[in-house]
């Protein structure tokens, strides 16, 4: 296989040249990708809120936004500037400490969770050894602040929406889990990189939506509903809650959980699009395409294009499923309370774990077609 | 300096994360207005006076939830050093870890004849 770019070791070497010691060019570049990510996934958010909107209006046969920039892209914007400008308004009954911690614990973890996100071979921030863990286990953190802005608030239905959001977080928590276990199985490894890796060789027929049917749906189900996303928008449900646990919150910390919610929506499609579809790959196999075109795949060009293609196929893929999402919002109704915990603790728990000891049986006997 | 390598790159990364809120939280603190009297500071409902706080005794039914949790969670943990080694582990393997979920399975059984996994 190409090892793909090394632009760590590039930008390392170019400073040790000018005179830098090593370890202080190895500092300087550690704060270089982790920035890069968090303003691309900032921008992933402004594009996402654009798409709903727009891909909202036409499903309603609306034009939606169209006044701010060429076909309204810049509104996210101008909802971002209006946010920072509004007035700060905390209850006099509420916890003042706990109301503001609330929104910055929902937005820390998923931000940090992109650690482990890979647009490519070389292009991650850190490729952990626990690397998808990591994502599992900081997605539980989320919901204490939820459940921390819903009690300070000292408000009814801040309060019940608080709950409700950590009970949905902790019952489709179990069914995630295991379908990603599933996943983990074929690859033997908790590497992202090694998802991948072991999804490649060729192309869209090495993936893993062939292997893992079952658990592509449990995991959609279970990514929606964590990210509280119709038709599991049970938390903010505002013909019942008026706004769950924001309702109070107003200004920029109403906004950290509106871009918390909008990153988390962009994390899972991003998970579900590095399990499932492929990552980084290409539908056609690269090598394939480079022996048709006659050149070795090693070519310094041709790795300059499949890197950049590997970042676009990763977007598309997730957008896609963002997609999907936004469209699910206008087709599905909103599942009672009731309907939501018996469908994930009668129906996706039991499903996950057949699921998990089906691949388990699958990768005994076929050892060749699950990852050996 | 780090006993684990590579997690250098968690605490950076956890600072640059964190500095999204605050960054965010100054910045809406220099440019918002400071006007505002007390009653837009009171609890919201539905325009009405709000009768009583949040801050009462409550039922909240779903701590059956968290307790079912609990168990499944940890059992999860242990299923991911099982899942990452099993091309080396076999049927010994399986056969154990079919044991181990066979018996939460009993306990989720039980739960759910229990009536912990309804809601009313």
């Amino acid at each position: 296989m190409n090892s793909g770019i090394d632009l760590q070791g590039t930008f390392i070497e170019s400073l040790t040249d000018m005179g830098i010691s090593p370890g202080l060019a190895k500092t300087m570049w550690i704060p270089l990708p982790m920035t890069l990510v968090i303003i691309g996934a900032t921008v992933g958010v402004l594009v996402v809120v654009w798409l709903e909107r727009k891909i909202s209006a036409a499903a309603q046969q609306r034009i939606g936004p169209e006044f701010a920039g060429p076909l309204g892209v810049l509104q996210p914007v101008a909802d971002g500037l209006k946010l920072v400008f509004k007035e700060d308004i905390v209850p006099t009954k509420s916890d003042p400490i706990l109301f503001t911690l609330g929104p910055i614990l929902v937005v820390i973890p998923v931000f940090l969770s992109y650690l482990i996100i890979p647009f490519g071979q070389n292009l991650v921030i850190t490729d952990l050894n626990v690397g998808i863990f990591i994502w599992i286990s900081l997605s539980s953190i989320a919901p204490i602040g939820l459940l921390m802005s819903g009690y300070a608030s000292n408000n009814k239905y801040s309060l019940l929406g608080g709950l409700r959001a950590a009970a949905q977080a902790i019952s489709y928590e179990i069914p995630l889990a295991l379908a990603v276990l599933a996943v983990v199985m074929m690859s033997n490894s908790l590497s992202t990189i090694d998802i991948v890796e072991q999804q490649s060789g060729y192309g869209i027929l090495s993936w893993n939506i062939w292997r893992q049917p079952v658990g592509l749906l449990i995991f959609w189900i279970a990514a929606l509903a964590e990210c509280e996303r119709l038709p599991f928008d049970l938390p903010e449900a505002e013909e019942e809650l008026v706004a769950g646990y924001q309702t109070e919150y107003t200004g920029m910390k109403f906004g950290l959980f509106y871009i918390g919610s909008y990153v988390n929506l962009v994390l899972s499609s991003l998970v579900f699009a590095i399990l499932y579809l492929g990552g980084w790959d290409f539908p056609i196999p690269l090598d394939r395409l480079a022996s048709w075109l006659g050149t070795s795949e090693d070519t310094a060009w041709l790795q300059v294009v499949t890197a950049s293609l590997g970042i676009i196929m990763t977007i598309l893929k997730t957008y896609f499923l963002i997609f999907i999402a936004i469209l699910m919002r206008w087709t599905v109704p909103r599942v009672r309370i009731d309907q939501l915990l018996d469908l994930g603790w009668k129906f996706l728990l039991p499903v996950a774990l057949v699921n998990l000891l089906l691949t388990a049986a699958l990768k005994l006997t076929f050892p060749m077609a699950f990852g050996g | 300096m780090f006993a684990l390598s590579g997690y250098e790159y968690f605490l950076g990364f956890l600072l640059v994360s964190s500095l999204v809120p605050i960054l965010a939280l100054t910045a809406a603190k220099l440019l918002r207005p400071r006007t505002g009297g007390p009653e837009r500071r009171t609890t919201y409902e539905s325009g009405m006076e709000p009768i009583g706080g949040a801050w009462i005794q409550f039922n909240i039914r779903y701590y059956m939830f968290a307790l079912v949790f609990v168990i499944f969670d940890v059992e999860t943990v242990f299923l991911y050093p099982w899942a990452v080694a099993f091309n080396q582990l076999g049927l010994l393997a399986f056969i154990e870890a079919l044991i181990f979920i066979a018996i939460l399975v009993i306990a989720l059984v039980y739960a759910w004849r229990k009536g912990a996994l309804e809601w009313s």
